[in-house]
């Protein structure tokens, strides 16, 4: 610790204050506590003599602190002279001296009223969500009719990009992880059912779940998390630089140029997707069954051909598309909410993952509901 | 502490036959240049020259290909992480967009440096962050904003603000006017002057703005095709006969061009 930065003595009615050592960033923090004690020490003083002839430098810290001790004699109307500043710090000193201490009055709040209007936005925000996915279908609907009407317009390169980027390099990921998820269903499957002396249903469980849920589940969450925030990504980063804005302003559409065709990408990509990735699915779990099982692959194809029928491969693929429509609608509003900050690109990221992955699955519900009504 | 002026030139950056380039391309080919304490330095060179190149390898941004710079008399290439450290303490930066954190609000950015190398109460903290926000024109209703919501003039004060936190002996300045309008930039231009003079500093500016090389510099050194082919004050930029430094400082946006013509520009 450094040396008192800070000597008082009572001299009549006055009270000297003599400054030493170097009052800077170093020392602030001792610097501080010897000027609020002798603030506080001498608060009855009536004229006060700041001596700061010994002080060997002196930097905004200091002379800021300086600046305090003064101030907090003065408002309780004493007398204070400051004595032996050298030159050099003079123009600090007059500038600290003019500045007003007003820090906007921070009205806490009630606590639970913050909770309840914290609540009653996030409700609030789960209608607007809704209310924009509606907004950009009906943006998609009238861009998709322009380019209909104009096919000149359509951006073609534009969507063989983003097939390859969808669909074309997330084939290996998405035949890995449906391979595995169908080789352990079918693993847990044989285990379970052979307590039961029926083995030969896991056949029946991985055909009818791969082909209507889990393939295109899976698919989903995967392209949600590979493509769709990917999607929300560039689009919010073209945001922050105002290259959206540089759209508009030359008589462009974002959604037809930028939207249009990430969104048609995914709804042709999730289809061949999830097609390949039942098949991988398939394959990982007649695998198991064969090695681990002792189901023959003969005897896995027969009995899978007698239980699933065409009906139960297309209630997958049907859902397909419109699930990709989800996942690419919801990364393209998140993606053109971003503002100005980082911060908020990776808030609207997240929230693009986790709300397309909700609404995949609520999707998919429905179309349970749906399937099981009209007999699919 | 010195305060320039008449003292005894105290060299503060020295810089010798610094070299940087990219791929092929080599920017910098043998810079030397010398910056005094309590100077303005302004630096200029045409678009591309390099002049940011050789801002950011002096602050340890880009790595050099041959050369030596020393800051304090530090030669950073043999210093330690401590000495670096050290002397990183005693700089200021103002990055040309402000580089202000965006996940943190005005006040959090101006204590970010105070909170990482000293411990100071949060109210002296509080006080000091209002201070400098003063010190650079603004007031207390621009606190708890996020850089964001700032318009570009007063995201500059705070990003100079930012700089000046921990009471740097040099900042390093890249083109504070740039995107400003006239008036903004020149009161910005007497910010700096002004900032200079209380606190000492010393002042290392890129900048293109010649109404900001008038006003506040003290000097000005001129890096072309990778060398600083002049460095001086105004009147030996204007007395030059190279042809770069004629068409910078004497072309038609120069006002030594026509230090009559602008009563007349203002007649319809």
């Amino acid at each position: 610790m450094a040396d008192a930065l800070l000597i008082d003595r009572t001299e009549g009615a006055t009270l000297r204050l003599s400054a030493s050592g170097a009052w800077t960033s170093h020392n602030a923090t001792p610097l501080e506590r010897e000027i609020d004690a002798a603030a506080r020490r001498h608060a009855d003083a009536k004229s006060v003599a700041i001596d700061m002839a010994a002080v060997e430098r002196l930097d905004t810290f200091g002379a800021w602190l300086l600046e305090r001790l003064v101030r907090s004699f003065t408002s309780r109307g004493c007398a204070t002279e400051v004595t032996g500043l050298k030159q050099d710090y003079r123009a600090l000193m007059d500038e600290l001296h003019q500045i007003k201490l007003e820090a906007p009055s921070h009205d806490g709040g009630n606590r639970i009223v913050a909770g309840l209007a914290a609540l009653g936005r996030n409700v609030a925000g789960i209608g607007d969500t809704l209310t924009s996915v509606l907004n950009m279908l009906g943006a998609l609907c009238v861009a998709l009719v322009r380019v209909i009407a104009h096919p000149r317009r359509f951006r073609f390169t534009s969507l063989v990009h983003q097939l390859d980027n969808v669909a074309w390099r997330g084939v290996p990921i998405v035949l890995l992880i449906t391979f595995l998820v169908g080789a352990i269903i079918s693993q847990q499957g044989i285990f379970h059912f052979r307590k039961f002396g029926a083995d030969i249903y896991v056949v029946d469980m991985i055909g009818i779940l791969v082909l209507r849920e889990l393939g295109v589940l899976i698919v989903c969450i995967m392209v949600a998390g590979r493509s769709g925030s990917a999607y929300t990504a560039e689009l919010g980063s073209m945001k922050m630089r105002e290259e959206i804005d540089a759209l508009h302003t030359m008589g462009l559409d974002p959604i037809e140029v930028l939207v249009v065709p990430r969104v048609l990408a995914l709804i042709i990509g999730v289809p061949i997707l999830t097609f390949l990735g039942s098949l991988a699915a398939l394959y990982g779990g007649g695998l198991v069954a064969w090695l681990y099982g002792g189901i023959d692959p003969d005897i896995f194809l027969q009995r899978l051909k007698e239980a699933i029928d065409l009906k139960t491969f297309e209630v997958g693929m049907i859902k397909a598309p419109f699930m990709a429509l989800v996942v690419g609608v919801v990364a393209c509003i998140e993606g053109l909410k971003v503002k100005g900050s980082s911060e908020s690109l990776g808030l609207q990221t997240t929230a693009s993952v986790v709300e397309s992955i909700f609404l995949v699955i609520v999707l998919d519900g429905f179309f349970a509901i749906f399937f099981a009504s009209i007999g699919m | 502490m010195a305060q320039g002026n008449g003292k005894a030139k105290e060299t503060v950056i020295e810089a010798h036959g610094v070299k940087v380039g990219f791929g092929e391309r080599l920017v910098l080919n043998g810079v030397d240049l010398d910056v005094y304490r309590g100077e303005i330095l302004g630096f200029v060179g045409g678009s591309g020259a390099g002049k940011s190149v050789l801002m950011r390898t002096i602050i340890g941004l880009l790595p050099k290909r041959g050369g030596t710079i020393s800051v304090f008399g530090q030669d950073m290439d043999a210093a330690s992480d401590e000495q670096r450290q050290a002397v990183e303490r005693r700089w200021g930066v103002l990055f040309q967009q402000g580089a202000l954190f965006s996940s943190l609000t005005v006040k959090e950015n101006l204590q970010f440096p105070l909170r990482e190398y000293l411990n100071l109460s949060q109210r002296l903290m509080d006080e000091l962050a209002l201070a400098k926000l003063e010190m650079v024109g603004l007031d207390a209703s621009v606190l708890d904003k996020i850089p964001s919501e700032l318009s570009g003039g007063m995201t500059k004060r705070v990003a100079l603000a930012r700089a000046l936190a921990l009471d740097p002996d040099i900042v390093f300045l890249d083109e504070p006017t740039s995107g400003l309008d006239p008036i903004g930039a020149g009161d910005f231009d007497t910010l700096i002057a002004t900032l200079q003079r209380t606190l000492g500093l010393t002042v290392f500016m890129v900048t293109h703005d010649l109404d900001s090389l008038h006003t506040v510099c003290d000097r000005i050194a001129v890096l072309a095709e990778g060398k600083i082919i002049a460095a001086g004050n105004m009147a030996v930029m204007l007395a030059s006969e190279h042809p770069w430094l004629k068409a910078y400082f004497r072309g038609k946006r120069s006002r030594a061009a026509h230090p009559v013509a602008e009563p007349a520009a203002a007649a319809p």
